[in-house]
């Protein structure tokens, strides 16, 4: 089948899709974005988030029919040309990626929250990030760039 | 996951006639169950019937002072409807302490209805499972069973209908508006799940091919004194171990109104109607609340895997009523 996305401002038309495929699918492997993650594909590790019509949600249950017409915007999606969004940078100032495979999600993630609320509390942070599972940094760091973020 | 067909229905007539006389097609709300499933091989229809763009997305105040939610409104945004938040805060809290924002975000309140259980062995095709294949066995029953269920159980299944917001819908009374090719039908929301029985591979009342169209809040006053309590192994992103939905009215000393709801522990969010009875009318005291809880948990069966359930339910019940009170006298 055909989908067509808007993907981070962009029409694509995408065919030959096999209804069998999730949004995370389509775009690392048809449209050339490998920057969301495919962990866990369960819904549970948050690493393949992407907004989707402006929310987060989850790429990889996302059937690939149900983003017809939508508009996604992925990681790639959130720097100005060269320029790091203020999140992303505040990732690398603060050592908050080891491995980075939940890099691109948490970006994702904090962003939105950053977005709906700017000045964010620390138990504000933790639970709008629950559903953004890190194996490597404990979390502390990743604390530590969204309350920069927060700040810049 | 195995090949099938993907339809989009942009209205109902549609919706219902693409799954009439498909015994093997489903409707696919936000996905985050049944795409899960599809890719396990748990779940294998020929035909997807794609509901989400399903003009069934209001949140409206009805003119008896309830409110009525269509069944593809995203349970994010339901959780923050003011209208929601101000009448039925229990309803608000019982969404935001399930899963995670970004699956909030893509689930709907029909899918959520039907999500089914998250029982490790209905997930393991190398398990026995009766619900997933009839008449296989029940691998919960000599295995772990620490999250299942201790209410309304049978020998052929233990397992829990993991939903947060249908146990706010089960003490709320809740009705559930369905439809399908032969019209429209309403059910009540503690008759919509089912106990497993001989059956467990039957969860709802649902024919096959009906779909949920909304789900209608009565006007429950005593809601606005509401509250929902989740216990679970982690402080957030876990299913319930057993949860508590309970708003409570005093008067003076005693108790003039209360409902009371059970989640983590059935195949169906459990109107704790026996608690209710015992609280009716008498004084709102610890020991009632105590008396209340044993009363209800009296007939739970447990297996040892699961037995700390029942003292577990019983204190959450006091303390969400005791929460209750205090609250009460406050405002
Ligand atoms: C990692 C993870 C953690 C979770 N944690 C929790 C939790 O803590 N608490 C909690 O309550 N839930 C939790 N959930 C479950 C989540 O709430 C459900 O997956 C979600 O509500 C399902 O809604 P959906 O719209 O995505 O359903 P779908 O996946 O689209 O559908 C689920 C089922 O409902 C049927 N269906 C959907 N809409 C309709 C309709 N209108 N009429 C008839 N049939 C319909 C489908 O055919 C399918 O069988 C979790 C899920 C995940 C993946
Ligand atoms: S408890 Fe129910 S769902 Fe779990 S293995 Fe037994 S029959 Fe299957
Ligand atoms: S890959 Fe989607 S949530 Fe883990
Ligand atoms: S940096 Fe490795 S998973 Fe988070």
């Amino acid at each position: 089948m055909r989908v067509n996305i808007t993907v981070n401002g962009e029409a694509r038309q995408v065919d030959d899709v096999w209804p069998g495929e999730s949004l995370l699918y389509v775009l690392r492997e048809r449209l050339g974005l490998p920057g969301s993650k495919n962990a866990c594909e369960q819904g549970e590790c948050g690493s393949c988030t992407v907004y989707m019509d402006g929310t987060p949600v989850c790429a990889c249950l996302v059937a690939a029919g149900q983003a017809e017409g939508r508009e996604v915007r992925t990681v790639e999606g959130l720097a100005s040309g060269d320029t790091l969004d203020r999140v992303q940078q505040a990732f690398v100032d603060a050592g908050a990626v080891q491995c980075g495979f939940c890099t691109p999600g948490l970006v994702v993630a904090a962003h939105d929250l950053l977005t709906r609320t700017p000045q964010p509390s620390d138990p504000e942070i933790r639970e709008a990030l629950a559903g953004n599972l890190c194996r490597c940094t404990g979390y502390e760091k990743i604390l530590d760039a969204v309350r920069m973020a927060a700040r810049s | 996951m195995k090949s099938f067909a993907y339809v989009s229905a942009r209205d109902v007539p549609t919706a219902v006639s693409a799954i009439a006389g498909s015994p093997n097609a489903k409707f696919l709300g936000g996905g985050t169950n049944l795409v899960d499933l599809m890719r396990g091989n748990i779940e294998q229809p020929d035909t997807i019937v794609d509901i989400t763009r399903l003009p069934l997305t209001g949140v409206d105040l009805l003119p008896d002072g309830g409110v009525r939610i269509g069944a593809l409104v995203r349970n994010s945004h339901l959780a923050a409807h003011p209208l929601i938040r101000s009448r039925y805060p229990v309803l608000s809290q019982a969404i935001l302490l399930g899963a995670s924002a970004q699956l909030r975000n893509m689930a709907t309140v029909g899918g959520n209805l039907l999500q089914r259980t998250r029982c490790l062995y209905f997930y393991d095709t190398a398990a026995a499972c009766n619900k997933r294949a009839p008449g296989s066995g029940c691998d919960a029953i000599g295995g772990f069973n620490r999250n299942h269920a201790i209410l309304g159980v049978s020998d052929n299944c233990l397992a829990t209908h993991p939903s947060d917001m249908c146990v706010a819908l089960a003490m709320l009374d809740a009705t559930v508006e369905v439809e399908s090719t032969r019209g429209v039908r309403r059910i009540p929301m503690n008759e919509f799940h089912v106990l497993p029985g001989d059956t467990p591979h039957v969860e709802t009342s649902l024919a096959a091919d009906e779909l949920v169209t909304a789900v209608e809040l009565p006007s429950v006053a005593v809601a606005a004194n509401s509250r929902y309590r989740k216990v679970r192994d982690r402080a957030s992103y876990a299913f319930a171990l057993v949860s508590v939905a309970a708003a409570l009215e005093v008067t003076g000393t005693t108790v003039t109104q209360v409902r009371l709801a059970l989640g983590g522990v059935s195949a169906k969010p459990w109107r704790a109607t026996k608690a209710e009875e015992v609280l009716l009318g008498a004084p709102a005291t610890e020991e009632s609340f105590r008396q209340a809880a044993a009363a209800e948990l009296a007939a739970a069966t447990a297996r040892p895997g699961n037995e700390f359930k029942i003292g577990l339910a019983e204190r959450t019940i006091v303390a969400v009523l005791r929460e209750l009170v205090t609250k009460g006298d406050a405002a």
